[in-house]
């Protein structure tokens, strides 16, 4: 997908003046914040289950290339084939090379962030193929043409009045124009009635995936809606697309895995559906595709391995990072622009786009820390973030007034002496000038503090100063 | 450290040495009735989080190096702000890398630094104060502190102990208030909502009287009530515990 992430500020300016998205980001608090916490709560072992969670990633990271071959291999031996995929555009080529294959028409997709990273869905209908997305929220995005906002809730973006008018909108002679979509309940049912023909039509169905276990060549997909099996059993072909660093040594490790990626994502102890996937169907078997592909998209993760930024490398794709980031919970998942928003869009984005292209993304952040507390595999997301803001200042990509008042600022702070002298006086100046109303509501140079809040004035001499004044204790 | 009368070296923190002194001289009272000598030395400017924050790590570690040579022959570093001693006790070694010997002693300030309210609950055991206030008052937790320095109970034990104040929890008190350092200039739309959810929660709990242990979020507290038009006040906790809270508030004239 087209990346607006340079546009970042006035993303944010739209975002900020979207009453739905607004009352839509509202309630990721009393959701999906309340419930994670509840269910940590439940699991005493549950931060002790996240030190092995990471153990594990890095485990994988330090061999990679030993669990991916012998994923390849167990693949293989079920009778699946693989397709090694460097960049983006590989990725696309295998995918259109086998519905090709079968003179695919339409495709069915289960969720897939990687998909999204290789704009699938763009590129197979350039090429005559209708991908059909199976997930409610992926569906209802797609109805509206836009991208998902969220990598576990793609539409939490948007309030359920305008959900209805895409369905009225989009299955328009489908239904009767004078039913009641009110319910929530209502709009899932309609969803189901138009995807289960769209099912049983599909010719091939793609899905991601959350791990690709080496020990077994399995696939394993969680879902909460079940689409995603309809999605890889009914088509002639299942196609699952993931990239390198969804390898998992084991079943027990997929376990542990598993356990802590639904409490931190949906605060579900183990989501609805957890499918393993190996290789077509074998004779006897009563369901199944007669063709399985795994599609390894490596498309700059061999590189982030070796870098700075490897430990983003251990993501599990839960989404717990942007549900509890005041600035995502502000703004909301376009506003980054690109496929991954919230902490770790912020990492992610920069590191696969370039920073010209993502700089502001980590530097929109408090440095809350709150996302670190969160995330199951703990990614030092602030370090990485700041690790970015380092290279952003080394290239000199921010504007030059910010580089050249921190570099004022630096100077006195490197000077003691002199940082006393002129914070003397010009505390001095500026209380006194405050000293009536104790604050300002406008002042030279301070704009962005100013334009939605009042700046509080010194009171008076800094205490440096007072402290000298008194004969208080130095050295 | 056993010492009966430890050596404190205050770390003042830019904010309150340039914009609200009082904070400082409650510290030190606080800090001498628990027992400390304090000193405040010449030295001092910032902890360096501007650069640190902003990407420019030289001047980080230069500014990093000058408060480890001011601070080191001290006891204690103590700072009235959890993100300026977070920035010493957490980040400073990190700085350090390629330099074992600075590393060395960044990390031996490091374990010795900690954030005013959390030393005297938990180093000096502080659990009585010879104070009375009267107000209701809420208390946010300032990010820093609490999630790098484990600043939770101890405010509030204090704040507990204080006769005649009534402490109100603030829904989402661990949120952000959207201050974030120079977040704040750099991204003002998105730190206006943080501050505005803020002051809704505030709002809701109906106090007269906001408390957190750092000014940067006081003064965006403060400065977005007075914008509203609010007749809620806003003080470090350190100037109430000392019993210094008949200064004007955060952002308020003089009476």
């Amino acid at each position: 997908m087209e990346s607006t992430s340079r546009n970042f500020n006035a993303n944010v300016r739209a975002a900020l003046a979207n009453d739905a998205l607004q009352s839509a980001l509202g309630k990721i608090e009393s959701g999906f914040v309340a419930n994670r916490a509840n269910a940590a709560a439940r699991l005493p072992e549950f931060d002790a289950l996240r030190d092995q969670a990471r153990d594990i990633k890095d485990h994988i990271l330090d061999n990679l290339d030993f669990y991916l071959e012998a994923f390849e291999a167990r693949v293989l031996e079920s009778g699946g084939q693989v397709h090694w995929a460097s960049s983006a555009a590989d990725a696309r080529a295998a995918i259109l090379d086998i519905c090709r294959s079968v003179d695919a028409r339409t495709v069915t997709k289960g969720k897939s962030m990687i998909a999204e990273e290789i704009g699938l869905n763009d590129f197979l209908e350039e090429n005559g193929i209708e991908p059909v997305e199976t997930d409610l929220g992926e569906y209802i995005i797609q109805l509206r043409k836009e991208p998902p906002s969220h990598i576990i809730a793609p539409a939490i973006h948007l309030v359920k009045e305008q959900i209805e008018e895409a369905f009225r909108g989009a299955h328009e002679g489908m239904f009767d124009s004078g039913r009641s979509l009110e319910e929530p309940r209502a709009l899932l049912e309609e969803a189901r009635a138009v995807l289960r023909q769209r099912f049983l039509d599909a010719d091939v169905g793609i899905t991601g995936a959350n791990f690709l276990i080496a020990a077994t060549g399995s696939t394993v997909i969680v879902t909460n809606e079940g689409n995603g099996d309809l999605t890889q059993t009914l088509p002639k072909i299942h196609i699952v697309i993931a990239s390198l660093e969804k390898v998992v040594p084991t079943l027990e490790d997929t376990s542990t895995l598993l356990r802590v990626l639904a409490r931190s994502a949906t605060g579900q102890e183990f989501t609805s559906y957890t499918t393993f996937s190996n290789g077509p169907r074998r004779n006897g078997d009563p369901d199944g595709p007669e063709q399985f592909h795994v599609v390894l998209l490596d498309n700059g993760r061999s590189e982030m391995l070796g870098g700075p930024v490897r430990d983003v490398l251990r993501c599990i794709r839960c989404g717990a990072c942007m549900n509890h980031c005041p600035v995502y919970g502000a703004v909301g998942g376009h506003s980054y622009g690109w496929v991954y928003p919230g902490p770790i869009g912020a990492v992610l984005t920069p590191t696969l786009l370039g920073l010209d292209e993502g700089r502001h993304l980590p530097n929109a952040s408090t440095f809350c820390g709150r996302c670190e507390s969160v995330c199951p595999v703990r990614i030092p997301l602030l370090s990485l973030m700041r690790h970015h803001r380092e290279q952003a200042f080394e290239d000199k990509l921010s504007p030059a007034a910010e580089r050249t008042g921190l570099g004022v600022w630096a100077f006195f702070a490197r000077h003691p002496a002199l940082y006393r002298f002129a914070t003397g006086l010009a505390m001095r100046a500026l209380a006194w000038a405050g000293r009536k109303q104790g604050r300002f509501s406008t002042l030279p140079f301070a704009g962005g503090w100013t334009a939605h809040r009042d700046l509080p004035a010194p009171q008076g001499d800094t205490f440096q100063r007072q402290w000298s004044a008194r004969g208080g204790r130095r050295r | 450290m056993s010492k009966a009368r430890p050596e404190v070296g205050l770390f003042v923190t830019c904010l309150v040495d340039l914009f609200r002194p009082g904070v400082g001289f409650a510290a030190v009272a606080l800090l001498e009735r628990a027992g400390c000598a304090v000193t405040v030395p010449r030295n001092q400017t910032c902890c360096g989080q501007p650069a640190y924050n902003g990407g420019d790590r030289a001047n980080a570690t230069a500014i990093a190096k000058q408060v480890v040579e001011a601070f080191e022959k001290f006891d204690y570093v103590v700072a009235p702000s959890g993100s300026c001693a977070g920035m010493i006790a957490k980040h400073y070694p990190q700085l350090f890398a390629g330099d074992p010997a600075m590393a060395a002693r960044a990390g031996d300030l490091a374990g010795r630094t900690h954030e005013l309210i959390s030393f005297l609950v938990d180093i000096r055991g502080m659990d009585a104060l010879d104070v009375k206030f009267d107000a209701t008052a809420t208390y946010h937790d300032a990010c820093s502190g609490l999630r790098e320095l484990g600043v939770k109970a101890q405010p509030r034990a204090l704040l507990e102990r204080i006769e005649g104040l009534r402490l109100v929890e603030l829904p989402g008190a661990e949120m952000c208030c959207g201050f974030g350092g120079a977040f704040c200039v750099k991204y003002p739309d998105i730190s206006n909502k943080m501050v505005a959810n803020k002051t809704r929660d505030i709002a809701a709990t109906g106090a007269e009287l906001v408390l957190a242990g750092d000014l940067g979020c006081l003064m965006n507290i403060a400065g977005k009530l007075a914008r509203e038009g609010s007749p809620v006040r806003v003080r470090h906790i350190a100037e109430v515990l000392a019993g210094m809270a008949g200064q004007p508030a955060i952002g308020e004239g003089r009476r």
